[in-house]
């Protein structure tokens, strides 16, 4: 199946580890400074952190082929979610990712974090608009556009909860848009 | 028995307070502070500043005991490695109305609660573990990235660890 294959990969891929805090901290303080650069306007700051993220994925995605050792192209979009969730955030961030709530036509699905290891200590400001408007770890939403991107994928990728903000859960939904068949120079961002 | 906890921030500037009353031996959790008495709270815990000073380089410790003492408040406290204090005002409960008179009486009455003799080991020992679990959890609350030091400390879940925390131990 699939998906153990997916997991052993994930689970045998090493790599280099940092002190969790390291990463809880630098993510912290760029959300921070952004939120502070633009005024707390949240739906600037997400856009910003989307960029980045965007920006991280074009290169990770080298990364990610180079070290995981995956020789071969997914075949379909629900393996290349298995692929996402069991190697990719498995190596990068050592988490798992639930993979959930896919449309009937296999083009969007859910992914469900259980823990954030961007997240922990924080809290959001308590200016009564952050809770509604600052998608925290929305860096992770650009990662995912730009490293699919590059492996000819154009997906959108965005957050539909967060428990910063008081849900149950985190969750980001992430859908398909096309196959991109020919190379397309990444546009200047 | 009533208990006023406050933190003070490097500049001597309150960053948290809270007030709340002994949850053993049957207490509601409730100060019973007089009300003329809740403002003057304030000004003995400050003015036990100047204590901490003279005392926090006599011992390596972070834990200080009681610092100070004033008519039947008894102050307790906690420095961080920051250089930031916790200080917590204790007050024996047959005397919340703020007369010396009654202590004598409350210490015959309630002589096994805890703070009925605000400087037994047992006391010192209960504030000692309130102390270190309300350290801990100031330590996560510093770190998220929205805090910045010495600003007050608004987050409701640091507010409700405490709370916890208080009615655990005191």
């Amino acid at each position: 199946m699939a998906s153990s294959k997916a997991s052993r990969l994930g689970e045998e891929t090493r790599m280099d580890k940092v002190n969790a805090e390291l990463v809880v901290l630098t993510y912290g303080t760029i959300v921070a400074q952004l939120c502070k650069d633009f005024d707390s306007d949240y739906v600037e700051v997400n856009k910003q952190l989307d960029k980045m993220g965007y920006n991280i994925g074009l290169r990770l995605i080298e990364d990610y082929l180079a070290k995981s050792n995956t020789v071969r192209r997914c075949s379909n979009f629900r393996e290349t979610a298995e692929m996402i969730a069991k190697v990719g955030f498995k190596i990068f961030l050592n988490i798992t990712p639930t993979i959930t709530n896919w449309t009937s036509d296999g083009k969007q699905f859910s992914l469900v974090f259980d823990e954030n290891p961007f997240a922990d200590f924080v809290e959001l400001p308590d200016d009564g608009r952050a809770q509604d408007e600052l998608w925290y770890s929305n860096i992770l939403c650009g990662v995912l556009r730009g490293a699919l991107e590059m492996v000819q994928m154009q997906v959108e990728a965005h957050f539909i909860s967060d428990v910063l903000r008081g849900n149950d859960t985190t969750e980001m939904r992430i859908s398909l848009i096309r196959y991109i068949d020919d190379e397309l120079p990444p546009e200047d961002d | 028995m009533s208990y006023y906890f406050a933190i003070i921030g490097t500049q001597d500037n309150p960053l948290f307070e809270y007030e709340f009353g002994t949850s053993k031996q049957g207490g509601d959790g409730q100060p019973r502070f007089a009300e003329q008495a809740r403002h003057l709270n304030q000004f003995v815990l400050h003015s036990s500043l100047d204590i901490v000073e003279e005392v926090q380089w006599t011992n390596g410790q972070l834990y200080l005991k009681v610092i100070d003492k004033f008519f039947t408040n008894y102050i307790s406290c906690f420095m961080t490695a920051g250089n930031v204090k916790f200080l917590l005002l204790h007050q024996p409960t047959a005397t919340a109305g703020g007369g010396g008179g009654g202590a004598a009486a409350a210490s015959t009455r309630n002589s096994t609660s805890v703070g009925a003799n605000p400087t037994s080991p047992q006391t010192e020992e209960a504030i000692k573990n309130f102390f270190n679990e309300v350290y801990e959890n100031y330590v996560k609350a510093i770190m998220s990235p929205f805090y910045k030091v010495n600003m007050e400390i608004r987050s409701p879940v640091f507010r409700q660890r405490v709370t916890a925390a208080g009615r655990k131990y005191l």
